[in-house]
């Protein structure tokens, strides 16, 4: 965004931190009014609002991208900005608004998580050629064929050390998580209640079907609570099936209301079959909302996210 | 939150967000071949170091009814010991290291020490399992019989087919631990370690040596196990 570019007035949403925000209101409605020169004392820029703002929606797709900024490069120095030398020090001027998505405890998990879970997943690949099966040992049948080449750890015992060293940090990072996400009240706009289901259906039609697309009114839509909350549960299950895998006698309570060390085993493969389904979906819809949208899960700010 | 920026500002919080995600970069060391060894080692040696301390000296295996048995002849032996080996006609297990009555000891010294079967499960490394008949002494009476020191740490076996594996004091203790000549109410097959071998209902299969000829009492190991030299956990708890 360029320092030609206006501060918009903000929604409703941005409150007391935009005193201004009344007064400018006016023009994200009408991109072509603009205010007199010298109209407002304390903005340097003569820009029109910018296209992608808040409640602009009509302005934000229809107007042109800035053409009446090139002008304001030449404009005369604004009556509230002092002048020293050549330098012109202007008042500070927002330019945009942006919100804080994911806290650093988040993104920190989130990466963590993202590299345990493809070492956890590659190597437990290569632990599941060893026996690919959940049936007896005589006679087995293979159930699927993993091509090692995906497979990390190279053999049987490398990929145990692979997965008994990442499990500690998939296994804590998903804790922390968690318990950041009920302790701060976050998990609110993630979790998938009843109230959610009725949204789902219009978000599969326009990803997959060309639908047309529903209004979001927060950070997350309906499908993506889903997705988010179903994946949450996977983590816990195959971690929680892991440690029956991992010690059925020690934890043979545990086992048992797990169904047994067979069950279980069943049990993880279902959650691990669970991530594969998510993370190719996780991918491409990142890459479909852009570089901006990607980088609010790495600086947590969020430019002018489309819900506010 | 929300709130409004320009750029510059922007750019600043950005920095210092994205610079709170740094230690990320440790786990590049993962990817160093030097490194990558020694802390995959590390976290499994954790890992054992952790299971220690869950195991609990009282706790039973859990034991199942005799309709829950797998067939004998479906029981995998690995491919480890598809050559059996030649076994003494005169076979007796070597006693050493911390005990008070080293010596020869014979299939018949094991059978007057009172005789233990029980159906647990066999749990391989590979992911497979099933439920086996054992039988045979306790290796706790068995360590009292040789006047075993209490307080060494680990037990140590050497087998006919060059196999050896170490086990820790409390799991040599535990009440299902067995020094088994018996499967199935028969004696040992030539497979399943013939004449006598190890059940360890609460260890991973690998630590179920066969084919025994010696056993120490010590506290230092020179070699830990033949799956634990080669990357398996030499803990191997279950």
């Amino acid at each position: 965004m360029s320092d030609d570019e206006k501060k918009a007035p903000a929604s409703a949403g941005v409150g007391p931190e935009s005193p201004r925000s009344q007064e400018a209101r006016p023009l994200t409605v009408a991109p072509e009014i603009r205010p007199s020169p010298g109209g407002e004392s304390t903005s340097a820029g003569t820009a029109p609002p910018l296209p992608g703002w808040p409640e602009a929606a009509e302005g934000r797709h229809s107007a042109a991208p800035v053409p009446a900024a090139e002008p304001s490069l030449a404009a005369p120095v604004p009556e509230g900005a002092a002048q020293i030398g050549s330098a012109v020090l202007q008042p500070r001027r927002p330019e945009f608004v942006a919100a804080y998505e994911h806290s650093a405890v988040v993104r920190f998990c989130h990466w963590l998580n993202a590299v345990a879970l493809l070492v956890m997943m590659t190597s437990g690949w290569r632990i599941f050629i060893a026996f690919p099966s959940f049936g007896p040992k005589i006679p087995e049948h293979k159930l699927v064929n993993i091509p090692g080449a995906i497979t990390l750890g190279g053999w049987l015992g490398g990929a145990l050390q692979w997965h008994y060293t990442f499990m500690w940090v998939f296994t804590a990072t998903g804790l922390i998580y968690v318990m950041y996400l009920v302790a701060s009240g976050e998990y609110k706009v993630m979790l998938f209640r009843p109230r959610d289901i009725p949204g789902v259906w219009p978000m599969v039609r326009h990803y997959f079907f060309f639908g047309p697309e529903p209004k979001q009114t927060g950070p997350y839509n309906a499908l993506q609570k889903l997705a988010y909350s179903t994946i949450v549960l996977c983590g816990a299950l195959s971690v929680v099936t892991g440690i029956v895998i991992l010690r059925p006698v020690q934890l043979s309570g545990l086992a048992w209301l797990m169904g047994g060390f067979h069950l279980a085993r069943i049990w993880h493969f279902v959650a691990m079959c669970g991530f594969v389904a998510f993370i190719p979906g996780h991918l491409v819809m990142v890459a479909l909302h852009g570089w901006n949208n990607f980088m609010s899960m790495v600086r947590g700010w969020k430019k002018n996210p489309e819900y506010l | 939150m929300q709130r409004q920026f320009d750029d510059p500002e922007f750019k600043r919080v950005s920095r210092r967000q994205i610079l709170k995600l740094t230690p990320l970069v440790a786990l590049g060391a993962f990817a160093i071949p030097q490194a990558q060894d020694y802390l995959l080692g590390r976290g499994t040696a954790f890992t054992d170091w952790a299971a220690a301390k869950l195991f609990r000296t009282g706790h039973l295996a859990p034991t199942y009814p005799d309709s829950a048995l797998t067939p004998l002849n479906r029981f995998k032996f690995n491919s480890y010991d598809t050559n059996t080996p030649e076994i003494d006609p005169d076979w007796s297990l070597e006693v050493s290291g911390m005990v008070s009555k080293p010596g020869d000891y014979s299939l018949d010294d094991l059978r007057r020490l009172p005789k233990i079967s029980q159906n647990t499960r066999h749990v391989c490394i590979e992911g497979w399992d099933l439920v086996a008949n054992f039988a045979g002494a306790r290796m706790s009476d068995f360590l009292k019989l040789i006047g075993a020191d209490p307080n060494a740490r680990f037990v140590y076996v050497e087998c006919a087919d060059d196999y050896y594996e170490s086990l820790d004091m409390e799991a040599a203790m535990h009440p299902q631990s067995l020094l088994c000549y018996e499967m199935y109410g028969k004696p040992l097959e030539a497979g399943h370690g013939a004449p006598l071998r190890w059940s360890l209902p609460t260890k991973i299969g690998y630590k179920s040596a066969k084919y025994l000829t010696s056993f120490k009492v010590t506290n230092v190991l020179t070699q830990r196990s033949y799956w634990g030299d080669q990357g398996y956990s030499t803990y191997a708890d279950i």
